[in-house]
């Protein structure tokens, strides 16, 4: 009923815009912006044709009163022209993949060179070595049965690029696979540590499986397990932070599988009609658990989505961090400036298996997998550039690895130490206060586990 | 979606289940409800009442009963297609392990990462007579589907006067606790789909159930959803028949005859049950009658009904969190209809009003302790 509402509203608005036109358009701006492009040199094939700073308060526009007769005038078609060829449309070009530094890391332009400290690239070196040195010792914990569950980011460790270009305030909705980015916000190692034991001070307070991270201190929504529901929230939270004129965005990050959700397209269409800025990072890593990328769409990649949807966009090479970083400095001057989405295809690929509860052997062979991490792989990328800048020496790495492995260690040894989250947790946060019905529900489990304090192992948790 | 991906269970968390209580042997492995010999299999009156007590059995976990219901699906009607998030490798749990080279891949596919668009999908192949067998990884990933599912799937043969219908429609997706699954690895959204006239929903407790129970909602002439509890593909290991058979729909089973209370539930729930009433009958001279409900919805209220007229006394659980819940539904009936035969309060052992809470997790459930618990309240009222 609501929709059919919903379209009686339309077709009237639509009437009296109509009506409107044939005197006076009802907007002037989209005329004007049409004619510039129709009288400059044509559009490239990447950039789309109408995206617009949206006003915060959009507002329907009528194209009737356009005064080209080549062009089509029916309101949804903005800038098509007629054509008398009968043809469809299918595949153009394939989006370029913009790259800074080849896999020896060599600065292919001199014009891309990364302007960044010294401190700042060893800084983001470092995090990455972290990175893989926790991912390592984290997953094999997870094979003694000492975490319940895992996921590793090997292969896509340069993802801490787009942390790096950020601003540390703007707003990170996260997919599972972006502990780089909060290690490179300053989320520590006991933080990883507490939430992947759920103890006492795990920050989610032990309601999560591990690797749902999330703190509001460094501006990292808490990870939800469903995918893409972060998309559309993403967009709602860079509109809002549009409203407050915080000069902040969004950053927005998913697998490429996440892509095929509702929730998506949704999301992406949203934001660009209500000019949000957000930076939509789409990890393209080839698969979805045992989904390889050709079964999960037959278009050019996630990419060409953001140009139908109006988004400018950009695909980069997912293993060179300084892409990335370039990329992310540039969307985000675009999101903050004009108020618009961007689209980030970051193109790489999952050394890793899906989590520690999939043996990705059973869908591709170790040999492919192998073959990958010795081709190209973003870490050895990375120490390259950075030797060749005179700023790393051959064997400093061991080092760093062999520290940050120690510390993960002591934390991890210390994590395992501390108990479980008190059980008044358990009622606590389901709503701002305790309904009458939990409070009911808490009575009952304190008496049970009073009563029965072996079976309920009362011991493992924290007391108040 | 998020598919963190849970089939292993070997963690140590999952010992709560099993910890006997004052020495009592506790959980699935123990269950006298499984047919866990040949000989159990072939007295297995349900069985035999099928004509099944003398074919040949095999042994079979859920996750391969599930795995052999789909292929004689396929077998047995050409139209019958397998489709989910990697299906086509075996999906995540296996359960689909083998069908597509069996059938090949235009019959059993992998699709986008799109839960609404598979139940969509599915919906639309359904409404074209064909059988379409739509896996959701997690059950509480099936969320996206809602709309397909309560709007669409749902209402097809009603809102076309019988005109279109979509009975070849079933949804699979393995649900339930699993002793590590946190918030999205372990939901019961039964009574979501319960509510919903139009929709069949089944839990099954086993591997001969599932089979049996998958194949007749396979078959059935209207819209399932089918939620396995996931603890229980590796968990419960049976004999099964190899032969083509269905159990019925909306008929719930006695599986212990008893006289003073009534318990009821679904599911790897009824484990926990069985381990109560095993303590209650240790405890006292009470007598408990164990029914599995096998279909939520259309219940089988008459089989409960005629059980509580006899016993005066209900217990219904579910993990599923208590308020608005099945055992909610279920209290109701059974007081309209069993009302001046009642003894007690129908007690209700559920899981808590909280979203199911990782390391909270043997708290929220209705372990056998607390069912222990209701049934002596019960008794004792």
């Amino acid at each position: 009923m609501a929709s059919v509402f919903r379209l009686l509203r339309t077709l009237q608005s639509n009437n009296g815009l109509l009506c409107k036109a044939s005197s006076q358009p009802a907007f002037s701006r989209l005329p004007q912006q049409m004619g510039r492009h129709h009288g400059s040199a044509p559009l490239t094939r990447y950039r789309c044709a109408y995206t617009r700073a949206v006003p915060l308060a959009s507002a329907a526009f009528s194209t009737s009163s356009h005064p080209m007769r080549k062009k089509v005038m029916f309101p949804g078609s903005l800038n098509s022209e007629y054509t008398h060829e009968l043809s469809f449309a299918s595949s153009v070009e394939s989006i370029p993949t913009y790259q800074v530094m080849d896999t020896d890391g060599k600065v292919l332009d001199p014009a891309n060179e990364p302007q960044v400290s010294e401190e700042e690239a060893k800084t983001m070196y470092r995090n990455m070595l972290t990175l893989n040195a926790m991912d390592q010792i984290l997953y094999e914990s997870q094979r003694q049965g000492r975490i319940s569950f895992y996921m590793t980011s090997f292969g896509e460790e340069a993802l801490i690029g787009s942390a790096a270009a950020l601003d540390p305030k703007d707003l990170v909705f996260g997919q599972y696979r972006e502990a780089g980015v909060l290690l490179q916000r300053g989320f520590t190692i006991e933080q990883f540590m507490n939430q992947c034991y759920s103890n006492e001070k795990d920050l989610g307070k032990g309601r999560q499986m591990p690797v749902h991270y999330g703190t509001k201190e460094l501006h990292f929504q808490t990870i939800s397990s469903p995918l893409a529901t972060q998309i559309p929230q993403a967009a709602g939270a860079a509109y809002a932070m549009r409203r407050e004129g915080s000069k902040l965005c969004t950053i927005c990050y998913f697998g490429e599988g996440a892509a095929s959700e509702g929730d998506f397209h949704a999301g992406l269409n949203m934001a660009a009609t209500l000019g949000c800025p957000v930076i939509f990072y789409c990890r393209n890593n080839g698969y979805a658990i045992s989904t390889p990328s050709i079964e999960q769409y037959r278009g050019d990649g996630i990419a060409s989505r953001g140009i139908g949807y109006g988004i400018d966009t950009i695909r980069v090479d997912g293993n060179d961090i300084w892409a990335i970083y370039a990329a992310t400095k540039a969307a985000r001057t675009i999101a903050v400036e004009q108020n618009k989405p961007v689209l980030i295809e970051a193109m790489t690929y999952r050394v890793s298996h899906h989590s520690t509860s999939d043996d990705s052997s059973a869908y591709r062979s170790k040999k492919e997998v192998e073959d990958w991490s010795k081709r190209d792989n973003p870490i050895s990328r990375m120490r390259a550039w950075l030797e060749n800048k005179g700023w790393w020496v051959k064997g400093e790495d061991a080092e760093i690895t062999k520290s940050a492995k120690a510390k993960v260690l002591e934390a991890f040894a210390a994590a395992e130490q501390l108990k479980k989250p008190a059980i008044r947790h358990m009622f606590e946060d389901v709503y701002s206060e305790l309904t009458p019905e939990l409070v009911r529900e808490k009575e009952e489990i304190e008496a049970l586990i009073k009563k029965y304090p072996d079976y309920y192992q009362v011991n493992d948790y924290a007391k108040s | 979606m998020l598919r963190l991906l849970l089939p292993k269970q070997r963690l140590s968390r999952v010992r709560h289940y099993t910890a006997p209580i004052n020495g009592h042997p506790m959980g699935i492995a123990n269950s006298s409800l499984l047919l866990r010999t040949v000989a159990s299999a072939q007295t297995d009156s349900r069985l035999s009442s099928l004509g099944l007590a003398d074919t040949e059995l095999r042994k079979m976990n859920m996750c391969q009963a599930i795995n052999d219901a789909l292929r004689i699906a396929m077998q047995t009607n050409d139209k019958a297609v397998v489709f989910g998030e990697d299906v086509a490798f075996g999906g995540v749990f296996r359960c689909s392990t083998g069908l597509s080279q069996e059938f090949g891949r235009e019959r059993v596919f992998n699709t986008p990462l799109t839960e609404q668009g598979i139940v969509g999908f599915a919906v639309g192949m359904a409404s074209r007579g064909h059988t379409a067998v739509a896996e959701i990884q997690f059950a509480d990933y099936i969320y996206p589907a809602f709309d397909q599912l309560v709007n669409e799937a749902a209402k097809f043969r009603y809102r076309s006067g019988n005109e279109f219908n979509v009975g070849g429609l079933t949804v699979r997706a393995p649900a339930m606790a699993v002793g590590h699954g946190g918030h999205y690895h372990s939901q019961s959204p039964e009574a979501f789909f319960a509510h919903v006239p139009g929709l069949k929903v089944v839990v099954p407790r086993s591997p001969t159930e599932a089979k049996g129970l998958l194949l007749a909602a396979i078959r059935d002439p209207n819209p399932t959803v089918f939620l396995e509890p996931k603890i229980l593909y590796r968990a419960a290991v049976e004999h099964v028949p190899t032969a083509d058979y269905t159990l019925p729909l909306s008929q719930a089973q006695v599986l212990k005859q008893g006289s003073d209370v009534t318990v009821v539930g679904y599911g790897s729930q009824i484990y926990a049950l069985e381990n109560a009433i095993q303590l209650v009958e240790r405890d006292t001279q009470a007598s408990c009658e164990l029914i599995d409900l096998r279909t939520i919805h259309p219940l089988d209220a008459d089989t409960v009904v005629k059980s509580v007229n006899k016993t005066g006394r209900l217990v219904v659980a579910h993990e599923a969190s208590r308020t608005m819940g099945v055992a909610a539904e279920l209290a109701s009936v059974v007081q309209e209809r069993c009302f001046l035969r009642l003894e007690s309060p129908v007690e209700r052992v559920c899981g808590l009003d909280v979203p199911h809470p990782l390391v909270f997790e043997r708290f929220y459930m209705p372990c056998a302790v607390r069912v222990y618990e209701a049934i002596k309240r019960s008794l004792a009222y």
